[in-house]
């Protein structure tokens, strides 16, 4: 069964764009990364598919159940961390945690204790004395605290430290391990390489690219590292060229037999040849990518 | 009733400070009664012919002499406007505080449908107005029994339920304007609340003005009328009521198609 499966889901905020015509697919158990800069329509993308939004034009379903008919169904199922965690003013960290459990008419409160522990949170503190990262831990353990299906995360780490960043994916791999599907917003492009299995890319509202974080990081351009010797001349394929300290670095997409000729012509201290990381590809999308890109053209 | 208990533990210093406010406001007057009862039997000829101020106020029907008179109109004042505003904030912020304070996203990201977030915000409100007019009612028992004055129950009865009517009017109204605002709430509440209160006051100095009974709630409200007549007029009770139910329904229309920002 898919966990989210949106077919050209369209939304505008008046003239403004939100998203067009996206088309989405999260199988059950995976773990997705949502991969796009802000203003690129991740936010926009989820709160339609929660129910926040109303889509303009296009359907959705999430665990098989349609975004505008089950909507209360489906957040039974769900559990969400917006980017920015906001809760009601004078009440204490578990007294929102219990209103959470009580809306979901759970007892959540094993969880909640567990998942408190783990992220340090101080349960007797007043929601309007916590930091920004400590009010996102509130949110990822209201999200979390009720076993949810799926898991929609926007931007969950901003405001976590390094440490409570670790910690946090420990907690999504275990979720994951025990069949939650996890679905991550980020502009971070090292944690969802790190951690997902697949990845969508969206840019102006659009899908760009889609598929298993490996594919879209396959590609048949290397990075080249050149230390010594002059940048190669008269090649094709060569971009994002860059002077480095004591050579040059670009990203090569052609036949490498002639490139390497033409280096061996050239006094080289070092070379290096590598695949490109998940950055670097996502730059190559947002730079030349301008009209729905398939994940072999990268 | 999760929501409605969530609700009332977040307002009850409003409650409790417009809750205090207005029954001290009216003990204070009630308690002011028996000084000025004597001085009111020389000057009830004078307030009821003072031309457009004392109809605008309802003073040449009444005869300040009597508690019911004095209270219709010193009392009926103070209730009827502290009434009107506390109502109208109470109902104008409900829904639409949720997207002012950003806690939107948290509240309908659980499995909870609109409508029932309409409807347990709305018992909240009625839950708090039915709390203000009874401690209210109360108080102002209490301070007429301090006073040792007999007590005019039928009227005192007849006028604080015009203005319980009027209070679920006005919050009825301003429950359906809170499904349609993001922010700027209490402003437009107490905007309501007054522009009605004059609505009144205009009607009754002009003939020409009447009409206006049939759009403020005041209209049915009227202290003065009250005591006078001890009954309500029940056509704009009903009109008043109508008013109010549309409120509710756009209420309900609006946010269950909204998008929350």
């Amino acid at each position: 069964m898919k966990a989210i499966r949106a077919n050209g889901l369209t939304k505008y905020y008046g003239n403004s764009r939100g998203i067009v015509e996206l088309d989405l697919n999260v199988n059950e158990g995976d773990f997705f990364g949502f991969i796009g800069p802000n203003g690129a329509g991740k936010s926009t993308t989820i709160r339609t598919l929660l129910g926040l939004l109303r889509q303009d034009s296009g359907s959705a379903e999430i665990l098989g159940m349609d975004i505008e008919k089950d909507k209360t169904r489906i957040l039974k199922e769900v559990g969400y961390l917006p980017s920015e965690a906001v809760f009601y003013s004078g009440m204490r960290v578990r007294d929102v945690l219990l209103l959470s459990a009580n809306l979901r008419q759970k007892d959540c409160r094993q969880a909640a204790g567990e998942l408190c522990e783990r992220l340090h949170l101080d349960t007797s503190k007043k929601v309007d004395e916590l930091s920004f990262g400590n009010r996102k831990k509130l949110g990822i353990v209201c999200a979390l605290q009720h076993n949810p299906r799926l898991c929609v995360m926007d931007e969950p780490t901003s405001g976590l430290d390094p440490l409570m960043q670790r910690e946090f994916f420990r907690i999504l791999r275990e979720r994951h391990s025990q069949g939650a599907t996890l679905f991550l917003s980020s502009h971070v492009l090292s944690e969802i390489q790190r951690n997902c299995s697949h990845a969508a890319i969206i840019r102006e509202g659009r899908i760009i690219a889609a598929g298993s974080v490996e594919e879209l990081s396959k590609t048949t351009a290397r990075r080249i590292v050149v230390h010594g010797g002059v940048p190669p001349a008269g090649l094709t394929g060569i971009r994002d060229l860059r002077e480095i300290e004591g050579g040059v670095s670009f990203l090569y997409s052609g036949d490498i037999n002639p490139l390497l000729r033409e280096l061996t012509r050239h006094p080289i201290q070092d070379l290096s040849i590598n695949e490109p990381d998940l950055e670097e590809i996502f730059l190559h999308y947002y730079k030349e990518g301008s009209e729905n890109h398939d994940i072999s053209e990268a | 009733m999760i929501l409605v208990k969530h609700e009332l533990k977040q307002s009850r210093i409003s409650l409790l400070v417009w809750t205090v406010s207005i029954g001290f406001l009216l003990a204070v007057c009630i308690f002011l009664f028996p000084e000025m009862k004597g001085e009111m039997n020389d000057v009830s000829d004078m307030f009821a012919s003072m031309g457009s101020f004392s109809e605008a106020f309802g003073m040449n029907q009444v005869d300040f002499g009597t508690l019911q008179g004095f209270y219709a109109v010193e009392c009926g004042n103070i209730l009827g406007l502290g009434g009107a505003f506390f109502a109208a904030l109470c109902a104008v912020s409900a829904l639409a505080k949720e997207e002012k304070e950003h806690t939107a996203e948290f509240l309908l990201t659980h499995p909870v449908s609109r409508s029932r977030i309409v409807t347990e915000k709305l018992f909240a409100v009625l839950i708090q107005i039915i709390l203000m007019n009874a401690i209210v009612l109360l108080i102002s028992i209490g301070a007429i029994a301090a006073i040792s004055e007999d007590l005019p129950l039928e009227e005192i009865l007849l006028l604080h339920f015009a203005y319980f009517l009027l209070q679920l009017e006005i919050a009825a109204i301003c429950f359906g304007i809170s499904a349609f605002i993001r922010r700027g709430s209490l402003g437009i509440g107490l905007g309501i609340a007054t522009v009605l209160y004059f609505l009144n006051i205009i009607a009754n100095i002009s003939e020409s003005a009447e009409f206006m009974n049939y759009i403020t709630p005041f209209g049915y409200a009227d202290g003065a009328d009250i005591v006078a007549s001890v009954r309500l007029d029940v056509g704009l009770v009903a009109l008043g009521l109508t008013y109010g139910v549309i409120g509710l329904f756009l209420a309900y229309l609006k946010y269950s198609r909204k998008d929350i920002s």
